[in-house]
């Protein structure tokens, strides 16, 4: 199998997030960075199908040159090429640019290299959460896409992938090649290992320009939501709360 | 180019609980932009789907029909939807921001090759689109603005309460009949499988989560058995199945279950933005944590800042305690 994952760069917040002076990017000066929670599993997934049934694992992303980490970090856990599509913009491409920038991208790896059996993305990344850009991509190259996967079985002719539902879960049954946006939990992300740090020091980037049209969606602001503050009501600093938590229960009609 | 055409998500006809919040979004948006609102199924339209189209006083809904509309999929019904979008002029096509509402909008919007803005909070059209809408599932709101005519807007999930009319009106129904391209029927659902029946997580009137502070899987054994006296769920934080204590269908969070129940017992649970995201859109709140500085225990309406192993015990003990009097009495 040749899989293609699609992987976003994000800031790890904590609490609260706070935003630039200018409201156009989240402050991250005092934030450490990572890979898009849905996106990580998402890497994990294709090197354990890659383990099952050979093949490699090549990990995209759009981005600033720091992605790089991202690639690296992607290089520790079993991705074996690397390609970081630059935005040195400061600012984020909305979805339709990112998508653009990807299709090119597929284009020119799959006329050098072959194609991908499986793209895989995040089912919407942590910060902007657009929900499309996947999507965008798997219309432009006219393969099948589902979102929302937290199973995937690779089979002789295809793939069936497991869609969580409330109470259960949708099957899918898909030929390849397709495209598929996976969410967290469908696997626990390993570790890297000594020798997957050595992998990620030697891996070597490859790295594109590309030129996007003009966006449709310009982001004016960034700002927190109204918060409506809340007068916390202490029951007890001891488990002398009891009776009184039960009260509450009672009172909301819920025992 | 006018109307507002909001798919009224369902599934093998049965309407998804979000179905009221999406018409009662295009309502308001209908008279803010002075264009009809339409309601659209794709399938048969039932009888639950018209009556709902009534309470809302829609005075126009579209049953999008195919005889390969067997069932759901993304790509069908996306291009079903840019279809009607062109068949119609439609200014704006819409729908709630769940999982499939947006996968329809993403795959709708990307074959009538239009913009889509998802999961916004508030959309208004003067020259220029203006709209804000959730990052960081809702820690965060951007504002952005869209120099176009069209768009394709997904209302974020429970941003919206569902506000029925006082009376009923009579919808009137259309029927289009489409052809559409048979290759996307690759990707309609081919089986369902249940894994539990009746409430779930997301659904639950009560929920009683753990975070790193229960410290074990074996420590949520007193959460289960709060959560089996209240008839609730047990949920996690992202830590907890982090560290393999529980399955990741437990987890709570902007990466796992939004959840909405009358009240959510947090138990050692900090609250950080993943978590919180999933969890705020609960009734009442009580935090069990020994932290009174915890995210958490801020932003809860009850407290108790002690340690949740001393804690739950007692309120189950207190429970039975009062069900033991009520029967013996």
């Amino acid at each position: 199998m040749r899989i293609l994952v699609c992987v976003k760069r994000v800031p790890a917040p904590g609490s609260r997030i706070n935003v630039t002076p200018d409201s156009l990017n989240v402050d991250t000066n005092h934030l450490g960075f990572t890979t898009s929670p849905h996106e990580e599993c998402a890497v994990e997934e294709a090197a354990q199908i890659v383990e099952q049934h050979g093949g490699g694992v090549t990990v995209l992303t759009v981005g600033p040159s720091e992605a790089e980490e991202q690639l690296r970090y992607a290089a520790s856990v079993g991705a074996t090429a690397f390609v970081l599509v630059s935005n040195d913009t400061g600012i984020d491409w909305d979805p339709q640019q990112t998508a653009d920038a990807i299709i090119e991208s597929i284009a020119e790896l799959e006329a050098d290299q072959g194609q991908f059996d499986l793209i895989l993305f995040g089912n919407e990344s942590a910060d902007s959460g657009g929900h499309q850009v996947g999507i965008r991509v798997a219309v432009a190259l006219g393969r099948p896409a589902v979102n929302g996967i937290k199973g995937i079985e690779v089979g002789v002719q295809g793939v069936t992938a497991r869609r969580e539902v409330d109470g259960g879960y949708e099957v899918y049954s898909l030929e390849i090649p397709a495209v598929l946006g996976v969410k967290e939990g469908i696997n626990l992300p390993r570790y890297p290992t000594m020798k997957g740090r050595l992998a990620s020091k030697k891996a070597e980037i490859s790295a594109r320009e590309t030129q996007v049209a003009p966006g449709a969606q310009q982001r004016r602001r960034l700002h927190q939501p109204e918060e409506t503050v809340i007068e916390t009501e202490i029951l007890g600093t001891s488990s002398d709360a009891a009776p009184k938590i039960v009260d509450l229960l009672e009172e909301l009609g819920v025992l | 180019m006018a109307g507002v055409y909001v798919v009224v998500e369902h599934d093998q006809g049965q309407l998804a609980p979000s179905a009221g919040e999406a018409l009662t979004a295009a309502r308001r948006l209908s008279d803010h932009l002075n264009e009809p609102v339409i309601a659209v199924v794709i399938g048969e339209a039932t009888t639950e789907f018209v009556s709902l189209c009534e309470e809302h006083g829609i005075p126009k809904a579209v049953s999008v029909l195919d005889p390969q509309i067997v069932d759901y999929g993304p790509e069908l019904w996306g291009q079903a939807m840019a279809e009607l979008f062109s068949l119609t002029e439609a200014r704006v096509v819409m729908a709630t921001g769940t999982d499939r509402g947006n996968e329809i909008l993403a795959q709708a919007s990307a074959r009538a090759q239009i913009p889509f803005v998802a999961n916004c909070i508030n959309a208004e059209f003067s020259g220029a689109w203006e709209l804000t809408r959730m990052q960081w599932g809702g820690s965060l709101l951007e504002d952005v603005t869209l120099d176009t005519s069209s768009l394709f807007i997904s209302y974020a999930h429970h941003s919206v309460e569902a506000e029925p009319l006082a009376a009923a009106s009579a919808t009137q129904i259309e029927s289009i009949e489409m052809n559409l391209d048979p290759v996307l029927c690759r990707s309609l659902v081919q089986d369902r499988v249940t894994l539990s029946e009746g409430t779930t997580l997301s659904t639950a009137a009560v929920v009683v989560s753990g975070g790193r502070g229960v410290g074990s899987a074996e420590g949520f054994a007193s959460l289960e058995a709060l959560a089996g006296l209240l008839s609730g769920k047990v949920g996690c934080s992202r830590a907890v199945t982090n560290n393999g204590w529980r399955s990741h269908a437990d987890q709570v969070g902007q990466t796992g279950t939004r959840i909405a129940p009358d009240i959510y017992i947090a138990c050692g649970i900090s609250g950080a933005i993943q978590h919180w995201v999933g969890a705020m859109a609960s009734k009442n709140i009580l935090a069990i944590n020994t932290d009174p500085e915890a995210n958490m225990v801020t932003k809860a309406g009850y407290a108790v800042i002690a340690d949740l192993h001393e804690v739950v015990p007692a309120i189950i003990a207190e429970i039975e305690r009062r069900r033991g009097n009520s029967t013996s009495t």
